[in-house]
């Protein structure tokens, strides 16, 4: 007889594990084959097994090692399944000496070896096309299922589902490693990682009320990845900026929406309701990323973050040491992103003439027609130098453009403002 | 695991060159070729004579159709390849990099199918 409290401790066991190890288990399992859907499969089928197993014989004392083990036979079952050939056997053997050696390992509490990085790097190497890593890297070291993924970067599932299985089988098939970059390749290869980390956080943060779940988590995914890289790789001042960047973004969460739920612009925002405690630890980081001495384009945006809470915390404006910041970033990416905001702090530091001409150098970028705040900045500061007719122009491309409906009605309280006048 | 390097080029490129540049360049095919051998990585190698040396054969209708010329008509063409052992993609890659048909055209790294795996390809 299974006792509700048994089942419920084993289910909490088990998701506690999920949550802890499943990227390890993962990395662990894939890591000899190169193999991550066989490794996901059988690590999954090892969690049925496991909530009908513990409620029974009680949680085991090692949860992952009983997992790891009980996924190792089932990787092995299906591989002796599937092949017969003289090479399946030396693939059997791979699999079979690698996971045993692992299973004692495990076995003895020395506990299973990290390679959730290395599996990182698979994920993010350059012969994965750049779309599907930060995807990819969600679903195997995080365990998020398709659909959910899906829903957070705008895709169908059954897409997003294609895309990825493509992705894990050109791994195995092609023989993507599992591996930490060699030193003079690190640089380039772990941008790639940090992208994808950040474009996850960015999927997550463009929802600031948290009423899409699966948007919402995504931000935190991308939290829980940058601290996991800030762990094993300590001495990156790259992967420290990056989790200084998110750590000031997501301090202002809360404030980005009033009451009513209404947009507030960054200027506008109350500081007392931006989390401190997560504001300190992106300045600690900060400095101990300055402190390797190798400067980057996230300890550069971290870097402007933090400008704009000194500015909140002191109420008075350095401009131009955050226009010399992303001189600085575009100087090192380059991008029209980056170009534009540039623009929008040449504005307040030495008036919207400025900017709007700091703003044409870009405007020729097609990739522009279509980016929302290229216009809303522009929008604003037309409206500035008092060229109204333009700025409503340039705010009704703006309100076209923009998917949040909070910071659509934002933009038409400015251009209606625009029309009274 | 075993890699085809697949070499494209421009074949206007080798015609244009002297002669001594042309030399130069078997040259640096033969170092690479000869560094591939001392690392155990080499299994074989060819250079292919121009497009215009070309036959394309297929079966329409269960007739064969013999059609003079390359199957793709694109201004680089596959001129050779090498079949080599590596580890790994970014061993292959690495070898693809040094070979000289990357300075003057463009390498295709692809993985070898092995016999006896059926039905993973997506």
């Amino acid at each position: 007889m299974i006792s509700r409290e048994g089942d419920a401790l084993a289910r909490s066991t088990a998701d506690a594990v999920a949550r802890r190890s499943y990227g390890k288990l993962v990395a662990f399992l894939a890591a000899r084959t190169r193999d991550v859907a066989a490794a996901e499969d059988a690590l999954s089928e090892a969690f049925a097994s496991a909530l009908a197993d513990w409620p029974r014989n009680g949680c085991p004392s090692n949860p992952e090692a009983w997992l790891l083990t009980t996924a190792r036979r089932k990787m092995i079952d299906v591989t002796r399944r599937r092949r017969t050939s003289e090479l399946a056997a030396g693939h059997l053997q791979v699999i079979a000496e690698g996971l045993e050696a692992a299973a004692a390992d495990a076995a003895m509490e020395k506990g299973i070896p990290d390679q959730r990085l290395a599996l990182m790097f698979a994920c993010a190497h350059p012969a994965i096309e750049a779309g599907i890593r930060a995807p990819l890297i969600l679903q195997v070291v995080l365990g998020l299922d398709a659909a959910t993924i899906a829903s957070a970067f705008l895709l169908s599932p059954t897409t997003m589902g294609q895309r990825l299985v493509r992705a894990k089988s050109k791994i195995r098939q092609a023989g993507i490693p599992f591996r930490i970059p060699e030193s003079e390749d690190l640089p380039g290869r772990l941008d790639a990682v940090l992208d994808s980390v950040y474009a996850t956080f960015a999927e997550g943060w463009t929802e600031p009320r948290g009423t899409d779940v699966a948007r919402r988590d995504l931000a935190e995914e991308a939290l829980f990845l940058g601290r996991l890289l800030t762990e094993l790789l300590p001495q990156e001042p790259e992967a420290l900026g990056l989790l200084a960047l998110m750590l000031h973004a997501e301090a202002r969460r809360h404030a980005r929406r009033d009451a009513d739920g209404e947009y507030v612009p960054l200027a506008d925002q109350d500081p007392s309701l931006w989390d401190a405690e997560m504001i300190d630890e992106a300045e600690g980081l900060l400095r101990r990323a300055s402190a390797l001495g190798s400067i980057g384009r996230y300890q550069l945006e971290g870097a402007l973050q933090s400008a704009h809470v000194h500015r909140r915390r002191t109420g008075h404006a350095n401009w131009e040491a955050i226009v010399q910041l992303y001189d600085a970033l575009l100087a090192l990416c380059g991008s029209p992103v980056i170009a534009i905001n540039r623009a929008v702090a040449i504005g307040e530091a030495r008036g919207a003439g400025a900017a709007l001409e700091a703003l044409q150098v870009v405007a020729a970028d097609v990739r522009l027609t279509e980016y929302q705040p290229y216009w809303a900045a522009r929008a604003e500061l037309l409206a500035k130098t008092g060229a109204h007719g333009e700025a409503r122009n340039a705010y009704e491309v703006a309100i076209g453009l923009e998917r949040d409906p909070a910071v659509r009605r934002f933009l038409q309280r400015r251009q209606s403002a625009l029309a009274h006048r | 695991m075993q890699y085809l390097l697949l070499l494209y080029s421009a074949e206007s490129g080798w015609s244009q060159m002297t002669k001594a540049q042309q030399e130069q360049g078997m040259a640096a095919y033969t170092a690479y070729t000869e560094a591939l051998k001392q690392a155990g990585a080499h299994n074989n190698s060819n250079r292919l004579r121009p497009i215009s040396t070309a036959t394309t054969v297929r079966i329409a209708n269960g007739k064969s159709q013999v059609l003079n010329g390359p199957y793709a008509d694109t201004k680089e063409q596959l001129a050779g390849y090498y079949l080599i052992d590596a580890p790994d993609l970014d061993a292959a890659i690495s070898w693809a990099a040094r070979c000289p048909g990357a300075s003057h055209g463009v390498v295709e790294v692809r993985p070898i199918w092995p016999l006896g795996e059926y039905g993973e390809s997506v």
